[in-house]
């Protein structure tokens, strides 16, 4: 079967410091991975990484991405060969319309893909569908990207994003930090609907909560750098439980 | 020994147009014997004159046979055409057929001296000037459209231009700058205007000429009781310019609005200078300019707000923001309140940055080119002072014209 992502001993660093330290992860279509593990483990970086964030300086490993090296591509171009970051902390763009970036961004990436551009109607009707099902106000669809939104807004924004865009793997970036239950239900409500079994995605979270939302088929434990363990969603309970700690002493007892 | 300022007066045609014995005695004395302003001079101060001092000056026949396309701004407009500084009625759509105006060509009365070199050069050489009175309640419909063509090599322009918005009027000037086959040629435009109690007057300024052209206009506003004024100064392209707006308000509970947006490159030279001078109390005054400086090109933005002693329960409002889109582009600002009155509430403020590069990363995350996340960006920064300009006509051709010369989209 293929594989959607296929990350092998990726190291990173940034200053001079190195943060991932040989990291491996693969994502195969219909699949949902949660890579979870304490500050500083490195998973904020890890989305940075695979975005493209120019910031970081990759020293060793492999990226394969449908078929592609994706360290290779630049951030657009990994945007356009459909990976998909939801920001932890989005970014407000004053005077930008979210529709109209938007609508570039939609055809900008039908133009890399040799696709036709799409008509004014049927955008339109796409923002309409798409803000409905993470039940956004179709109003802050035309506001300014993310100018004067509460902290849930922003990020059912970034879901309404990657609706419009549809990529073949989203990376949430600990999508449920400062969301109340409400709009956690809604965010994950949305993920949910837009799972496919072509599709993937990363969902990068320091607490438990977010997985009863959104069911992950895996659950990877990131700590120092690397995947130091992995199973199914029930080490999520377990680390929920236990707290990270019981995996530190783990290691230190195996080596 | 002659002075640089005399030299350059030698080069051009004392006026032929009617104007007070006074004003011209005053505009004589104020000019004999003086030098143009220096760096040294505050008002000056980054703003270097050498060039025009040194202009080769020329007299040119008149060429356009018709309004260029790319004057029409707002279709629905009168048209008042100008080329070189001098009135082409047989290109002016007949403005006398429009009820509640009145228009006077060759010469106007109601100046008052203005002591400044461009001022004084102006009603010494002008090379034409119109009076256009706005009747007592009258609305306009439709924008008078004053456009301002230099062609030729070396023409010096030096149109005057008084509008009289009479009491309850409400009316909407365009004014704008265009070349046709032109090089080295020197604007030096007043425009003049009265806005009585209760009037509103709009001018919205467009100054785009692509040549090796010079530009300075001067406004000078006197604003009454409960009148509205707006001036919209929007620079989308020219070699030179100098702007020096100066509103006296004058009436209680006058409301005053100043938006600029610019847009320079290569070694472009803009400088928009605004005073706008509180005489009364109970008024309010907003401005805000903002630019994109690219290139090696430079800027200046000098606004100064006087709140006098009489004038209390003021509220002035002042912001000018940069973006500088290159390492060799610059800008000097300085926004300037002076307030002399003790119950105001006033603001200014002044940024200078270049674009938010997360703004820009998180667009390319998207899929968005570098390229077209920052002519985003860039039009959104310049878009804050567009949105808020009345005249569609005037925000469209603003906006095609940036889309043209620089690829953003709005």
């Amino acid at each position: 079967m293929k594989t959607l992502i296929n990350i092998k001993d990726l190291h990173a660093s940034i200053n001079g410091k190195e943060i991932l330290k040989g990291l491996n992860l693969e994502v195969k279509p219909g699949e949902i991975h949660a890579v979870m593990g304490p500050n500083g483990a490195g998973k904020s970086t890890l989305a940075s990484v695979l975005a493209g964030r120019e910031e970081y300086e990759i020293t060793e490993g492999t990226v394969d991405f449908d078929g592609k090296d994706l360290l290779e591509l630049s951030t657009e171009d990994r945007a356009r060969e459909g990976l998909f970051l939801a920001f932890q902390y989005p970014v407000e763009i004053p005077g930008v319309s979210n529709v109209n970036f938007l609508r570039t961004a939609l055809n900008e990436i039908r133009e890399y893909n040799g696709q036709e551009q799409i008509s004014a109607k049927d955008f339109m009707a796409l923002v309409r569908e798409k803000s409905t099902l993470v039940e956004l106000d179709s109003k802050l669809a035309s506001r300014s990207v993310n100018e004067g939104f509460s902290g849930g807004e922003k990020k059912r924004n970034e879901i309404f994003q990657m609706a419009m865009l549809q990529p073949k793997l989203a990376i949430l970036d600990e999508t449920d930090s400062g969301l109340d239950i409400d709009a956690l239900r809604i965010v994950a409500n949305g993920v949910n609907k837009l799972k496919t079994p072509e599709n993937g995605a990363i969902v990068i979270t320091h607490y438990q909560r977010l997985l009863d939302y959104i069911v992950p088929d895996f659950v990877h434990v990131l700590y120092d750098g690397k995947i130091v363990k992995s199973g199914s969603k029930e080490l999520a309970l377990e680390l929920e439980e236990k707290g990270y700690d019981w995996i530190k002493e783990e290691l230190e007892k195996a080596h | 020994m002659n002075t640089k300022l005399d030299q350059f007066r030698s080069k051009l045609t004392p006026s032929k147009v009617k104007i007070d014995q006074t004003l011209l005695d005053q505009a004589d004395a104020y000019l004999n014997g003086r030098e143009f302003p220096t760096r040294r001079d505050e008002f000056w101060k980054y703003t270097r004159l050498t060039k025009i001092s040194n202009l080769e000056v020329n007299v040119n026949a008149s060429i356009i046979q018709s309004v260029p396309e790319e004057a029409i701004i707002n279709p629905n407009a009168q048209k008042i055409v100008f080329e070189n500084g001098v009135y082409r009625k047989d290109l002016s759509d007949d403005i006398h057929q429009v009820s509640g105006i009145e228009f006077k060509e060759k010469g106007n009365s109601n100046f008052k001296f203005q002591e400044d070199v461009f001022y004084a050069l102006n009603y010494k050489y002008s090379t034409d000037a119109i009076t256009i009175d706005i009747e007592s309640k009258t609305i306009l419909k439709d924008p008078i459209h004053l456009i301002m063509i230099s062609t030729g090599q070396g023409s010096v322009s030096m149109p005057r231009i008084a509008i009289n918005a009479a009491k309850f009027s409400e009316s909407e000037f365009i004014v704008s700058t265009h070349d046709v086959n032109s090089q080295n040629c020197l604007s030096n435009v007043v425009i003049e205007a009265d806005v009585h109690e209760n009037a509103k007057l709009t001018i919205n300024k467009i100054q785009n000429e692509k040549s090796s052209n010079f530009s300075v206009f001067n406004e000078r506003v006197d604003q009454a009781l409960n009148s509205c004024f707006t001036i919209n100064t929007l620079t989308l392209n020219g070699s030179w310019i100098r702007n020096n707006v100066r509103i006296n308000v004058k009436g209680q509970n006058a409301e005053t609005h100043l938006m600029g947006a610019y847009v320079t490159n290569e070694n472009q030279h803009l400088d928009n200078h605004t005073l706008i001078d509180h005489l009364a109390p109970n008024c309010q005054s907003n401005e805000l300019y903002k630019g994109v400086l690219d290139g090696k090109s430079t800027g200046v933005f000098n606004g100064k707000v006087f709140v006098r002693k009489d004038a209390q329960k003021i509220n002035a409002f002042q912001s000018n923001g940069n973006v500088l889109l290159s390492d060799d582009a610059t800008i000097n600002s300085k926004p300037e309140l002076e307030i002399y009155a003790d119950d105001v509430k006033c603001s200014h403020g002044s940024t200078t940055g270049q674009l938010d590069e997360d703004a820009v990363y998180y667009l390319r995350t998207r899929g968005l080119s570098e390229k077209s996340a920052r002519h985003l960006l860039v039009a959104a920064f310049i878009g804050d002072v567009l949105e808020k300009i009345e005249d569609e006509h005037v925000v469209k051709y603003a906006e095609n014209a940036l889309s043209k010369r620089y690829g953003w989209s709005f």
